[in-house]
């Protein structure tokens, strides 16, 4: 790999990977089971080039703000390696959100230029909200013909003859924004400087090396922090390749694995669970002698990995079952969200290591992984070197909260410097998470500090982004409120959002709300919406602003109503 | 051939989804919220759209799917491409 200690930016440090191994394979990328692209290292910079060219001519300047809104596919990794090349900073944005949500979002980071992928940006010219946007050059891709693009350019066309020049970068200047969330009330826009991202590939690399030859899949979306990282910076600082398969439908995931000879995979839980499942569901199919075999080899398998993963050994125990993954598979890499230690222990006794990590977006990406050394399925690994963790003020259990600090976690939350004082202390970032240190150094979660839920996709919601869904529900006042930041436990899992309610006086709580609660709810993304609903017979604290005092009120709650008391919605 | 009719595509899809996630048909009703009636998270829902695919011979891109919760809109999205 390139020796990143050599580079000020990831500019550099892509550009000089890109000649460094000119013939290998970089980039295949594949709907359902059509290969559509596969660019060579020198192919992917011929696209760059003209892409390059023609934002210089669009006049592109050095720390111009440039969003990308896209799935997975080669023109994301492209379009962002070219305003890295001209000096720009990057703004990944979750493809998922809502229109309205995008325009909150490319608003708030100033974004001056936007790729987007066509059907997006259909939706995002539909909504109310675009006659404000201040997104001067937008670069629509995949558009069909004839197209009204109002007034955005094509992608496939937005390019330029010549050799551009390369802007550089100081190692402290920012190359991201990351929002971490905050769309629906006040966003958290994570500021990333080229010094975290390269001090974390590093890290990483270290202990999960790539080269070429090494394929990576990238199935979670490439702006969510892991994929960014471990699809995109690190395998081309490595010169390994990376497949983007363009759906997440489970049968051309499996696929790809075998079609492709995977060697390493990110993963969230909700995806690692279906992967599960699906071997679980063909195991219950083999014929009774079949299936004492398996569990006789898988018992063997688990007694010599014991102390560390035998790839090959556990290859010839298991052949079929490795041969599904493609053969090749060195690692699962998981995060993003908490993991049923069965799960993880159900993948290493096959075989297959599962390297289970923690990390959040103000950390750049990982702040622990599991080193497989040896395997363990209930931490989520040692911290990553260069990273320091602490566990503050642990009780009796020696459980307190987890703090970082490394050269990869952000620099502020952009233009929040109140949100940003809460959250980096003395050079510390508080994460909420409440953690503890076992005797071998591993880390272990046991739940939040913070009013927010982490969904098995992966995803973060948090409680003041989903409110305003329910503006003007025929109530005295609500609030939604984390299920475990209001009743706290010592366990990760069993996450959920709840809407508190407090009637007017003489209401009932009736079929029509309910109706009106399960209808508005519906409005939100699945991930996103509310589990239950409890009754509230007090009048919320509010402070002088009127705005109410979230702790205040959940401790009230937490400490009267029971969780039982919840009522599913 | 004529298109079938929404209702009996919505019914196909009824059908479909109550044998391949194993619930009593009579239970799924057009307007439910099939994440919370069928119990599956978005990626057995995916599953279920290749199942679908499979069945009325179309292809859906995944984003199709985005937003949608309940076999009413769903249909209409299958039945836009039939």
């Amino acid at each position: 790999m390139l020796d990143l200690r050599q580079y000020a930016s990831l500019g550099a440090a892509l550009k000089d990977a890109l000649e460094r191994w000119p013939n290998e394979t970089c980039l295949i990328e594949a709907d359902r089971d059509r290969e559509k692209v596969r660019l060579t290292y020198s192919d992917f910079k011929e696209m760059a080039r003209s892409l390059c060219r023609a934002l210089e001519d669009a006049d592109f300047k050095a720390g111009d703000r440039a969003a990308i809104i896209m799935t997975n596919q080669s023109k994301w990794l492209i379009s962002a390696y070219s305003m890295f090349f001209c000096g720009g900073v990057l703004v990944p944005l979750d493809y998922k959100l809502t229109p309205t949500e995008h325009l909150q979002l490319l608003a708030h980071s100033k974004a001056r230029f936007l790729v987007v992928e066509f059907y997006l940006w259909r939706a995002i010219t539909q909504s109310p909200e675009f006659a404000n946007s201040r997104v001067e050059i937008v670069l629509v891709t995949e558009a069909p013909a004839g197209a009204d693009l109002r007034g955005a350019y094509r992608w496939e066309e937005f390019k330029r003859k010549g050799e551009p020049q390369f802007v550089a970068r100081q190692r402290e200047d920012t190359a991201c924004i990351v929002y971490s969330s905050g769309t629906g009330g006040r966003p958290k826009g994570c500021v990333l400087t080229h010094d975290s991202y390269l001090e974390q590939c590093a890290s990483l690399t270290a202990w999960y090396p790539f080269w070429p030859g090494v394929r990576y899949l990238s199935v979670l979306p490439t702006n969510h922090a892991i994929d960014f990282m471990v699809g995109f910076i690190g395998p081309f600082v490595c010169g390994a390749c990376v497949v983007h398969l363009r759906t997440l439908r489970p049968e051309f995931v499996r696929d790809a694995f075998v079609r492709y000879r995977i060697t390493y995979v990110s993963l969230v839980p909700m995806v690692l669970r279906n992967l599960e499942r699906g071997l679980r569901a063909k195991f219950e199919e083999l014929k009774p002698r079949k299936r004492w075999m398996l569990d006789r080899l898988i018992g063997l398998n688990k007694l010599l990995t014991r102390g560390r993963p035998h790839m090959e050994l556990s290859r010839r125990l298991l052949p079929e079952v490795h041969k599904a993954f493609g053969g090749e598979l060195r690692a699962l890499i998981v995060g993003g969200a908490f993991t049923d230690p069965s799960t993880l222990q159900f993948f290493y006794d096959l075989g297959i290591p599962v390297a289970c990590g923690y990390g959040l977006t103000e950390a750049c990406t990982a702040v622990t992984l599991n080193d497989l050394n040896p395997f363990r399925a209930d931490t989520v690994g040692k911290p990553l070197p260069g990273t320091e963790v602490r566990v503050l003020n642990p009780d009796g259990d020696g459980i307190g909260e987890v703090a970082v600090r490394s050269r990869a976690v952000m620099s502020h939350y952009l233009d929040d410097p109140e949100q940003t004082a809460q959250a980096i202390v003395e050079g510390w970032l508080r994460t909420g998470d409440q953690g503890r240190f076992d005797g071998h150094g591993h880390l272990q979660l046991f739940g939040r500090k913070k009013n927010m839920i982490v969904t098995a996709g992966g995803k973060n919601v948090y409680p003041e982004d989903i409110e305003a869904v329910f503006d003007g529900l025929r109530v005295k006042e609500y609030c939604v409120f984390a299920a475990n930041y209001l009743w706290p436990q010592k366990i990760l899992g069993d996450e959920m959002l709840v809407l508190v309610v407090r009637l007017d006086e003489n209401q009932q709580f009736d079929d029509r709300l309910r109706e009106e609660i399960v209808a508005r709810n519906r409005r939100l993304a699945d991930y996103k919406r509310v589990g239950g609903s409890l009754l509230w017979n007090k009048d919320f604290p509010r402070t002088a602003s009127l705005k109410v005092k979230r702790g205040e009120l959940a401790a009230q709650i937490g400490s009267v109503a029971a969780r039982a008391e919840v009522v599913g919605v | 051939m004529s298109a079938p009719t929404i209702d009996h595509t919505l019914g196909e899809i009824l059908n479909l989804a109550a044998a391949h996630f194993k619930v009593p048909r009579e239970k799924l009703t057009p307007d439910d919220d099939f994440f919370k009636t069928l119990g599956i998270d978005s990626l057995q829902a995916l599953d279920l759209l290749t199942r679908l695919e499979h069945h009325f011979r179309i292809e859906l891109p995944d984003y199709e799917l985005q937003g949608v919760s309940d076999f009413r809109t769903l249909a209409n999205r299958i039945q836009a491409r039939l």
